[in-house]
């Protein structure tokens, strides 16, 4: 083993044992912030998945992740699917339309593909809303207690609810750590840093674009699903387009392209929001004000910066 | 017997024909070099020989089999290596990555991409340098980057589109060296500029003006022919 495979396992090992170690010293409120963060970062994660490594803009994210959340709600509404069940269709269901939407909007590239995602997502809005009678459109339904039991465990209890958002996000890390790794994550790259080249060394790059769509709607997907579970409610403003938004900045701020970006950009903007509204009503003012420093010191985001100026090594 | 062989091959812009029927065969371990003045259409008949353009008319048998319709990934797949005439590399990758990213299409098993890269690195030359980031390289290296991704690809028809150009003296001998090495075991398809280069390391000259084959013959025949010396090398090159 590698040096930097030593330093990288260690670093990632050790931000999850601290990850499982503070579900027991942090108090109740932030216990239950920190599960929310782990799994919409894992949403990040695939987003990252996508951006950060094939360097593939997306504006319709929110479609996957609501995928997941209607896949799972829906299968428990309408068909009283169990709980594992749920959770398997809702991935599912992502990785479906992760492949539909990635065979038409692969076709464009650039801008034009930011804007096809981004319709195809304000259309899976529009569909959830006008499907109101099961969906329940806007106003969203809510996934009963009796449901969220997932292996005997009890979802809606804090302690099982954080040591399954662990588990998800343990899952994502796993998947990230292992793509971009790979051979294939290190084409990914190569599609990212220059297409034609990667193209001319004989790599069927449309075929590698096709399989990071529906790697990052699935763990996107999978993201939703598990959101829906832990926290009991399935709404349509989770398809909406800042729920797109919403993991590309995640993912500049903490890092494009880095395994741990996603967590730390998650985080880092959820307590941003969450501090500055307890100071003043202004909150989104001082939330911008730091977004736009961070953009203009460290572009990279947190963890690229890191990256550019001690950890050369980090993935 | 021909490796490369492409009839009537025809590229129209327009109305402006870049390339108009041009019949090239090109046998099993030959070094062939393509020369002709600027905008005589040498780029585009090499994009269509490699799939970047995609052909108005005529076919490309590459390897026995019709690749005509083939996206340029699959040829490159079936064994053609293509080095860009304007760099392009990955420049924010270490060299190393940048050649193992040619290899490791070909070659799979973590010793044998080590083998393979630092193999094609240590015949360019750029072996101290395979930790640097490519885009730090100097001009003239970051040419020999993009030969050394062709080598390590170990394809069967090496396509080099001027890849001596902003190289020094000594490194153009160096490249000479290469390819009289490559010579009998790689079938290449050169395109240069350098007559010097030429005279010394092809086998045949194909002679491209105004989209159309001037000559074809050996490098002796070349510089001797008088229409080649009105189109392109100038009544002192040739005699240089």
């Amino acid at each position: 083993m590698s040096g930097d495979m030593r330093k990288s396992l260690l670093l990632h090992g050790g931000v999850l044992v601290a990850l499982f170690t503070l579900q027991f010293v942090l108090p109740a409120y932030h216990h239950g912030n920190l599960a929310r963060i782990m799994v919409l970062a894992s949403y990040a994660a695939g987003y990252n998945l996508l951006f950060g490594y094939t360097g593939l803009l997306s504006l319709g994210h929110a479609l996957f992740f609501a995928a997941g959340l209607y896949g799972m709600g829906l299968a428990m509404s309408q068909f009283g699917a169990g709980t594992g069940l749920a959770l398997g269709g809702g991935v599912f269901l992502g990785a479906l339309i992760g492949g539909l939407v990635a065979v038409l909007a692969l076709r464009t590239e650039g801008v034009a593909f930011m804007i096809v995602t981004l319709m195809f997502a304000q259309a899976g809005y529009l569909t959830i809303l006008y499907f109101g009678a099961y969906t329940r459109g806007d106003e969203g339904f809510v996934i009963a207690q009796a449901d969220r039991v997932f292996l005997g465990q009890d979802l809606s209890d804090p302690r099982n609810r954080y040591f399954f958002a662990f588990t998800i996000c343990c899952v994502s890390f796993v998947m990230c750590l292992s793509v971009v790794k790979s051979q294939f994550g290190k084409v990914l790259v190569a599609i990212r840093e220059n297409e034609e080249r990667a193209r001319m060394l004989g790599y069927d790059v449309a075929k590698y674009k096709l399989v990071a769509v529906v790697l990052s709607a699935t763990l996107s997907a999978l993201s939703g699903a598990a959101y829906g579970l832990l926290f009991g409610y399935v709404g349509a403003s989770f398809a909406s387009v800042q729920y797109s938004i919403f993991p590309l900045l995640w993912v500049l701020l903490g890092g494009a392209g880095t395994v741990l970006g996603p967590l730390v950009g998650t985080a880092f903007m959820f307590y941003l929001i969450d501090l500055s509204s307890g100071l003043t009503t202004a909150y989104m003012l001082i939330a911008g004000v730091v977004l736009v420093c961070l953009t203009l010191f460290a572009p990279q985001g947190l963890l690229g910066e890191l990256r550019r100026r001690f950890w050369r090594w980090l993935p | 017997m021909s490796l490369l062989s492409a009839q009537g091959l025809t590229k129209e812009f327009n109305g402006l024909m870049a390339v108009e029927d041009v019949t090239l065969e090109i046998p099993e371990g030959q070094v062939r070099a393509l020369i002709g003045p600027n905008g005589a259409g040498k780029t585009t008949l090499v994009g269509m020989l490699s799939g970047r353009t995609a052909p108005s008319a005529g076919t490309v048998i590459f390897d026995d089999r019709d690749v005509t319709a083939w996206p340029a990934h699959k040829r490159i797949a079936a064994g053609m290596g293509y080095t860009f005439q304007i760099t392009s590399i990955f420049s924010n990758l270490s060299v190393w990555e940048n050649v193992a990213l040619a290899a490791r299409r070909t070659v799979s098993g973590r010793s044998d991409v080590e083998n393979a890269v630092n193999s094609s690195l240590e015949r360019v030359g750029l072996i101290d340098h395979r930790s640097e980031e490519a885009g730090d390289l100097s001009y003239g290296h970051q040419r020999l980057l993009e030969i050394a991704m062709g080598l390590a690809q170990a394809p069967k028809l090496l396509i080099l589109d001027e890849p001596t150009q902003g190289l020094a003296d000594g490194e153009v001998a160096a490249f000479n060296q290469l390819i009289l090495e490559l010579a009998g075991t790689t079938t290449v398809l050169l395109i240069e500029h350098n007559m010097d280069v030429v005279m010394q390391v092809s086998d045949f000259v194909t002679v491209l003006d105004a989209g159309k084959i001037l000559f074809e013959g050996i490098p002796d025949d070349v510089k001797a022919n008088v229409a080649v010396q009105a189109a392109y090398l100038g009544g002192g090159h040739a005699a240089a």
